[in-house]
């Protein structure tokens, strides 16, 4: 009898080129470019005297460089500006679509592709920034890519690869009120640890996924690589063809109707079965934070800073060890009493509208602590000249947070937005490593409401404690 | 990308796990457009230890690094290997590493040994006591080996990755060999691409 399929087996069926051996030569339906990880694979391109096979399956975008000041002011590093100027020549000497930095549709590169459509259900999609994986939200596998392999798409539209095991993830039950997807995403990850998915394509199941918005799917996509899969995938239904409506690229009329018919089969089947299946009660997951330098170092926002002591492992001993001198905190002290110095709000995990949203009707009639910086980064123009239009912005900037340009901004530092040393940081981005956001910081990673909570108490906090 | 079929040197062993890629090389260096010179850049923020293992002149001119579980994990910055090769690393050496790392390392050449933990730890031992012992790291017998204290342990390695480190293959070039494929897929491709979509200046039309 035969058995089903998992909707990442009918995407890698469908896009199969040839098999040789335990490779696949895989087509891509989607490459998103940006300028740090394609000079050197746009520079190796002319070397050969090889062009771009698809230029209109090619997007590119300014993003990760950026400063996140008025557009009007130049961009001062001379390295970076350096890196946005190539990125233009390039998209223009090869015929590739670029946005370039203050452009109407420029943004992170994982939080326009949703927002104009160009990410479609059962797409293949890759881009040189791990965090591709966002796109696996509207049920299209979705993968982060090196250079060299940015070279090998921009060259054949095309990427041999060894076909992943799947997994699914299982969130049974409903969440509880003030618990969001980038709860989930922390939960996950802590269960799974920072290897648990390695090697595996995660399919996120059960009532809680399906009850989260598209921004929702997409944060606890997007933390997949953090868990070591490559790719997060969730199953299309009425919210996935919903989203999609009337975005700019999408088919409009009966074309959509038709467009969305064949969406609606990428979904596993009843019967297909998994290579590893995780089931995690929604009900169980709480508000959380990360105390440590990895993103599986989560605590629950009512809970206390762990301990080494007892840690039978010595290798996890050590790390904890580790993590805790550098992050400057000792064991047993409360997550409530940490007072932090800065607040990001941003990144493709968290910078779309509904996160604005949610930070902005906490902000509303609150000041931002003194002593606190806190900055709000939009994912793209088009998230800012929407909360602009819903008068988000005024909300920030009355609360006494800094309203700024899009880009990844403090998520990395590669532009001005860095974490300075010793400063403790309430982060909506995804990743607390060693000197992510700047030399010496100390990252925590929350959700958006708890990022705006604690941004006007001045420490960890949740929204129940804004008065 | 050169053919690798032996490598051989002294190793480093970098007694930590899940060192991510923004360790290995931070977003600073990023900003740059050349493939080369990124060595210097190398675990920077560690490198200001005296104390950090690489600092250590015993461990100068080392070949092979020798890492705890999960390392490469994070970010798919391909500068990662850039600065590793650059310092002068030709294989690393873990229980388990990062898969998109993996990747990168297997375009560039340089070579990805995944050892049991406890193997990885006797390795270390090894290399710790004596730091001029010489490893070796056999491509085409899938052996690591310090020669002098009769250690040896197999690896697994995919037959593909393989006769590509052995042969120095260019991944591109393999794959251009399949054209006619590609181009016959194309005839059937089912996602539209964003033809029409946006005019010459990026807006939508």
């Amino acid at each position: 009898m035969p058995t089903g399929r998992t909707l990442f087996e009918k995407i890698w069926e469908e896009h199969a080129i040839e098999a040789s051996g335990e490779q696949t030569l895989l087509y891509i339906d989607l490459h998103l470019v940006h300028e740090v990880t394609s000079p050197q694979a746009f520079e190796s391109l002319r070397l050969n005297g090889r062009g771009v096979r698809r230029p209109e399956r090619t997007l590119a975008t300014a993003d990760h460089n950026v400063p996140t000041d008025p557009i009007s002011t130049p961009v001062s590093d001379p390295v970076s500006r350096r890196q946005l100027e190539a990125l233009e020549e390039n998209c223009e000497e090869f015929g590739i679509t670029v946005f370039p930095r203050g452009h109407e549709n420029q943004g992170i590169v994982h939080v326009i592709g949703p927002e104009l459509g160009v990410t479609q259900p059962g797409m293949t999609i890759v881009c040189g920034d791990s965090h591709t994986s966002t796109h696996g939200a509207f049920g299209a596998l979705a993968f982060g890519i090196g250079t060299s392999e940015v070279e090998h798409v921009l060259a054949t539209q095309t990427l041999p690869q060894q076909k992943a095991k799947s997994m699914a993830v299982t969130l049974e039950g409903s969440l509880r009120p003030g618990v969001s997807a980038k709860d989930i995403a922390l939960a996950i990850v802590s269960t799974l640890g920072t290897g648990g998915g390695a090697g595996h394509v995660i399919e996120y199941r059960g009532d809680a996924i399906r009850d989260l918005s598209m921004e929702g799917r997409m944060t606890v996509c997007n933390m997949s690589i953090e868990a070591g899969a490559r790719a997060g995938l969730v199953a299309v239904d009425d919210t996935t063809i919903e989203y999609l409506r009337s975005r700019p690229s999408v088919p409009k009329g009966d074309e959509f109707e038709t467009a969305a018919e064949r969406w609606r089969t990428f979904v596993s089947d009843d019967d297909a079965t998994f290579d590893d299946e995780v089931v995690l009660r929604a009900e169980d997951i709480v508000p959380s934070i990360t105390w440590g330098t990895n993103p599986a170092q989560v605590v629950s926002l009512d809970g206390v800073i762990p301990s080494p002591e007892g840690i039978v492992d010595p290798d996890e001993r050590s790390t904890t060890e580790r993590s805790l001198a550098y992050m400057g905190l000792t064991p047993g002290t409360p997550v409530r009493s940490i007072p932090i110095d800065v607040v990001f709000i941003g990144s493709c995990t968290n910078s779309r509208i509904e996160d604005l949203r949610v930070a902005a009707s906490l902000a509303q009639g609150h000041r931002v602590a003194e002593g606190v910086r806190a900055l709000v980064v939009p994912g793209s123009h088009r998230v800012k000249r929407q909360a602009e239009a819903e008068g988000l912005d005024q909300i920030f900037l009355d609360a006494g947070f800094e309203w700024r340009e899009p880009g990844c901004s403090m998520c990395l530092g590669m532009n001005p937005d860095q974490l300075g040393a010793e400063k403790r940081c309430a982060s909506t981005s995804n990743r607390n490593f060693e000197g992510r956001q700047g030399r010496g910081g100390r990252t925590h990673l929350v959700s958006p409401a708890v990022a705006a909570a604690s941004a006007i108490m001045g420490r960890f906090a949740s929204p129940e404690e804004l008065s | 990308m050169k053919p690798v079929r032996v490598v051989e040197g002294r190793a480093v062993p970098l007694e930590r796990s899940d060192v991510d890629t923004d360790q290995i090389i931070p977003s600073d260096w990023l900003k740059r457009v050349e493939r080369t010179g990124f060595g210097r850049g190398l675990f920077s923020e560690w490198r200001d230890d005296p104390d950090f293992v690489l600092n250590r002149p015993d461990f100068v001119g080392a070949s092979v690094l020798v890492a705890g579980p999960r390392f490469g994990i994070g970010s798919s910055r391909e500068h990662a290997v850039w600065a590793l090769m650059d310092y002068g690393f030709e294989a690393v050496i873990a229980p388990s590493f990062g898969d998109i790392f993996v990747n990168n390392s297997s375009k560039q050449g340089l070579v990805i040994v995944v050892l049991a933990l406890a193997d990885v730890e006797e390795l270390s031992k090894l290399i710790k006591d004596d730091p001029s012992r010489l490893v070796v790291v056999d491509v085409d017998r899938q052996l690591v080996e310090v020669p002098e204290a009769g250690f040896q342990r197999h690896f697994e390695i995919d037959p593909m990755t393989r006769e590509r480190l052995l042969n120095g293959w260019d991944d591109i070039g393999l794959t251009l060999l399949r054209e006619p494929a590609i181009t016959a897929f194309e005839a059937t491709e089912q996602a539209p691409s964003l033809e029409g979509i946006f005019d010459d200046a990026g807006h939508v039309r």
